[in-house]
């Protein structure tokens, strides 16, 4: 059997294939060959073949096989094969392979090796890819070498209780002797790895941490001297000495100074002197600058050093290198909240950095840009960050769009302000917007009832010039459907009104319907607006034309509608005044606003959106498809029925048909209280039987008044398509007097109407 | 800590690993394909910080490879340029002039450097001086010459004499060297 060929010699061959096939070909020969060479226990050859196994893995083949291969290469005496094997075990055995266990043994013995490069190896390997049973078993082996004094295993043991500590916790306490002296090291890389495991300890407890607070001193010494000693070239970074280890301890200092006012006081001065003192020309001073900044802003600082600190952000901001403008613009993001003000004082060199050309650092800006505006400088700030919304790319304008509407929310300085931001923001981002924003504009230009001529006046003018952004043209349709009379009379006081016809903006509304640009949603709104302008406007003649086309038309949604708005002119025009008319003052809720304005599906439950108790037949915030059921079923004359009558609680229940679907029976429940107390926290709950379905709706109010003042009312819709007999099982609580009430009926009396 | 470190080239294939926790294989496959798209995509001149779930990649472009380093969130971003530097300073100082190439045919001597300078996620040395010495003494106790070097070089003179060119990553200068019989290599190779 010839030797296996070297791994540079495969390297070389596998470079030179020209096509994926012919490197898998060769790979494929190559691993039969190596599986071979492994089935004959071949200990000659097994590094070269490892070796050549974890080449072949790197370009992305199996190498499984070799896994049991790494553990024997650990086990042998020879110094080449241990370094293969534990790179092997590194790269192909973690903690997931069933055989890394095997390891542990292998591990144990290195520890204790006579060479230190062999233990180096078994640190190393342990340190990196331990899993929390091998972290177990060789705790006592680390904690054993952590107290070594070779520098070498010193250091690499202080990494590996790291760690063991991060695999399991409980551990931390075994280290806790060893750290005695760590820090009295001379030695650079002990010293490192002595203030991470430090770190690690006090970030994970309390009580190390309060336990560590003394050394407050000694790190402040070694900090002073790194930067006060000459130049040592063991350690020098572009004339700093040894930035590594100056960022670690800055580090640890800021954990131990957080919250505790003597340690924060004790490094003040070590503090101001490495923010004055570092130079900056070159990446490694600012780094050091920039963990310094970060400490400063954590611990209890005095306010000169914090000032200090944000103007060295300040004069990141306008460092010609990226790197720092955007670290700076990371950290400034981090403090605004807590010292507000004096981040305001960069204000300018933010807004400068929207101009930018790094998408990371315009970004930040564009964060730290919206996160600066307040009351005073909302006109300055909302100026440039329309002119960002223009020129950016499309990634940001959404995040932008909902910034500024967020932004003008708080701090308008007036109605006509708003309003002209957020038309600027449609007319700008309009097809960008968030799909929320559009009830949140709704409600808000609905509120702002002196501006409500100008406003349609403006979206009026907005549509002539574009229709494609969708949330512009839903709220523009939205807004003439309400206020169109307002468009026509000319009442605009805000700026020069415009003469339009009544004709003209039928035309308007007409053309997004036909429109290829719009949208099922879009349309919704524009055949809604069109229906409104029938009590607004005189020509309704043609509006009865345009719905009575959609009638049939193919998208159900729109279809549903026309429908129902004509037999709005035909049965009940008697009550479309009433239906139509202007909508009230919304008042905003927590969760989400008037969406139901805007939801289109008859079927669309609606939330709780108001509070007050508002009778049924008037408008309320329920969509508005959903009023026209309520009314179209009082006179179907399917008899009322008592449901419930216990205790003074009577429940009654009235039918109505669900116009299309015959196979909706809608129930409205009228709750009624006869004794001499309220009951609150009403809840009514309904159950059917399988072949039924059931949809209730949010109830009225959740207070029955006492001695039958008022009722809560209540709809329950029914799909009962096999038109089976109605039977519904009813759950009452409430509480009465301070007690709670809760009662199970079955409701079988039903009427044959409301399911035949 | 540091998550993991990939060296790729220009073309996205993978020169170096090291993941610093345990990842299941198809998952370092997909991290590694996302890396490479991500950092190739970059503009020349753009901020070398990217944001990736809740990880920082801190990457640089040294000639023709691509060094990408995950650190976690509150780590120091302008430090991890640096470790990068110092990693491909020690990379010099071992190989010399050291180029992709190098980390090609010499990857497992890359990997030894690597472990010398960082452990579990943290920087073990911050010397440059020692992780060298503590380099060559390791290369010292192996038993016999990483494959090939000293055996024959006239036989490497014989499939790859002359002088060879190739472009060295820190100072991305040209230099040429020239093989000749007799002469001893230690652990170094060079090859088209």
């Amino acid at each position: 059997m010839p030797a296996p060929i070297r791994l540079r010699e495969l390297i070389r061959t596998i470079r030179t294939a020209r096509t994926q096939a012919e490197e898998r070909e060769m790979i494929q020969k190559e691993c039969a060959a190596i599986r071979s060479s492994f089935r004959e226990e071949d200990n000659t050859y097994r590094c070269r073949n490892v070796a050549k196994l974890l080449y072949m893995h790197m370009l992305g083949y199996p190498a499984h096989f070799g896994q049991l291969e790494c553990l024997k290469l650990i086990a042998s005496q020879k110094f080449t094969d241990k370094r293969i094997g534990y790179l092997g075990a590194m790269l192909l055995l973690d903690e997931r392979q069933d055989v890394h266990l095997l390891m542990t043994n292998c591990i144990k013995n290195d520890l204790n090796h006579s060479t230190q490069y062999v233990q180096g190896l078994a640190l190393c390997t342990l340190g990196c890819m331990g899993s929390s049973e091998m972290c177990r078993d060789l705790a006592g082996e680390v904690e054993k070498l952590l107290k070594t004094s070779n520098s070498y295993l010193r250091k690499k043991a202080a990494l590996c209780a790291v760690h063991v500590i991060r695999k399991v916790p409980e551990l931390m306490e075994m280290f806790l002797p060893a750290t005695k002296n760590l820090l009295s090291e001379k030695n650079h890389g002990v010293l490192h790895t002595s203030v991470v495991l430090l770190t690690e300890m006090c970030e994970r407890s309390p009580d190390m941490l309060a336990h560590f607070r003394k050394l407050v001193p000694q790190l402040v010494r070694i900090l002073k001297n790194l930067i006060m000693s000459g130049y040592s070239p063991e350690h020098d970074v572009s004339g700093i000495s040894d930035p590594f280890l100056q960022v670690r301890i800055l580090r640890l200092l800021r954990i131990l100074g957080k919250s505790d006012d003597d340690s924060s006081e004790a490094m003040n001065d070590i503090l101001a002197q490495v923010a004055t003192n570092t130079e900056t020309s070159k990446n490694v001073g600012n780094a050091i600058l920039y963990e310094t900044v970060l400490t400063i802003m954590d611990i209890k600082s005095e306010s000169g050093l914090r000032v200090l600190a944000i103007n060295i952000l300040g004069r990141f901001l306008l460092n010609n290198d990226k790197n720092i403008r955007y670290v700076a613009l990371t950290s400034l993001l981090k403090t605004v909240q807590t010292d507000h003000n004096a981040v305001q004082r960069h204000r300018s060199t933010i807004v400068d950095c929207l101009k930018d050309l790094d998408v990371s650092i315009k970004r930040r800006a564009m964060e730290l840009s919206f996160a600066l505006v307040n009351g005073n400088n909302i006109r300055g700030m909302m100026k440039e960050l329309l002119y960002f919304l223009d020129s950016c790319d499309p990634e940001f304008k959404a995040d932008c769009a909902s910034g500024v509407f967020l932004a003008a929310e708080k701090y308008a300085p007036s109605k006509r302000w708003h309003i002209d931001t957020i038309m600027r923001v449609l007319t700008t981002a309009g097809s960008y917007v968030r799909d929320d924003s559009v009830p949140n504009l709704i409600q808000l230009i609905t509120n702002s009832v002196e501006m409500h001529a100008y406003t349609v006046q403006r979206l009026y003018k907005a549509l002539l010039d574009d229709i494609s952004q969708q949330p512009l043209v839903q709220v523009a349709s939205w807004c003439i459907g309400e206020y169109g009379d307002l468009l026509v009379s000319g009442q605009c006081e805000e700026e020069e009104p415009i003469q339009v016809t009544e004709d003209e903006v039928l035309d308007v509304l007409e053309g997004l319907l036909v429109s290829n640009l719009s949208t099922p949603v879009t349309r919704g709104y524009a055949l809604t607006a069109i229906m409104k302008l029938s009590t607004r406007f005189s020509s309704v003649n043609r509006i009865k034309k345009v719905v009575s086309i959609y009638g049939s038309s193919i998208d159900v949604e729109l279809q549903q509608r026309a429908v129902e708005y004509n037999a709005l002119f035909k049965k009940y025009d008697h009550m479309r005044p009433a239906l139509l008319e202007r909508m009230p003052i919304m008042e905003k809720t927590a969760t989400n606003g008037p969406t139901e304005i805007v939801q289109t599906n008859g079927e669309t439950e609606p939330s709780v959106v108001e509070s007050k108790h508002l009778p049924p037949v008037t408008h309320s915030c329920i969509s508005q498809s959903f009023d026209y059921l309520l009314l179209l079923t009082l006179c179907l004359g399917i008899p009322p029925m008592t449901a419930y009558n216990k205790n003074g609680l009577k429940i009654d229940f009235t039918f109505e048909r669900a116009n299309p679907n015959p196979n909706i029976a809608v129930i409205t429940i009228h709750a009624s209280n006869s004794t001499e107390a309220d009951m609150t926290d009403f809840v009514f709950q309904a159950a059917v039987p399988k072949t039924f379905q059931l949809q209730l709706l949010s109830p009225s109010s959740n207070v029955v008044p006492a001695l039958n003042q008022g009722t809560v009312t209540q709809v329950i819709r029914v799909l009962n398509p096999q038109k089976q007999q109605l039977r519904m099982r009813i759950k009452l609580t409430y509480t009465l007097k301070g007690s709670a009430v809760q009662d199970l009926a079955e409701v079988n009396n039903f009427p044959p109407q409301s399911w035949q | 800590m540091m998550r993991f470190l990939l060296l790729f080239s220009r073309q996205g294939k993978l020169r170096l690993q090291k993941w610093f926790t345990p990842i299941p294989e198809r998952e370092k496959k997909k991290i590694i394909r996302d890396m490479t798209t991500m950092v190739l995509a970059r503009q020349p001149r753009s901020c070398n910080f990217l944001h990736w779930k809740d990880l920082k990649i801190i990457y640089k472009r040294y000639a023709s490879l691509y060094f990408c380093l995950a650190i976690e969130n509150q780590e120091n971003e302008l430090l991890a340029l640096e470790v990068i530097h110092r990693y491909v300073e020690l990379l010099d100082k071992y190989f010399g002039n050291v180029c992709e190439l190098d980390i090609i045919f010499n990857f497992e001597k890359a990997y030894f450097i690597l472990d010398e300078f960082l452990l579990g996620g943290e920087i073990q040395e911050t010397s440059k001086q020692i992780v060298n010495r503590c380099i060559e003494s390791s290369d010292m106790l192996q038993e016999y010459y990483c494959e090939g070097e000293t055996d024959f070089p006239g036989t490497w003179r014989k499939y790859h004499g002359g002088v060879y060119e190739q472009t060295c990553i820190l100072t991305c200068g040209l230099k040429g060297i020239e093989i000749t019989a007799g002469e001893e290599y230690r652990s170094r190779m060079y090859c088209i």
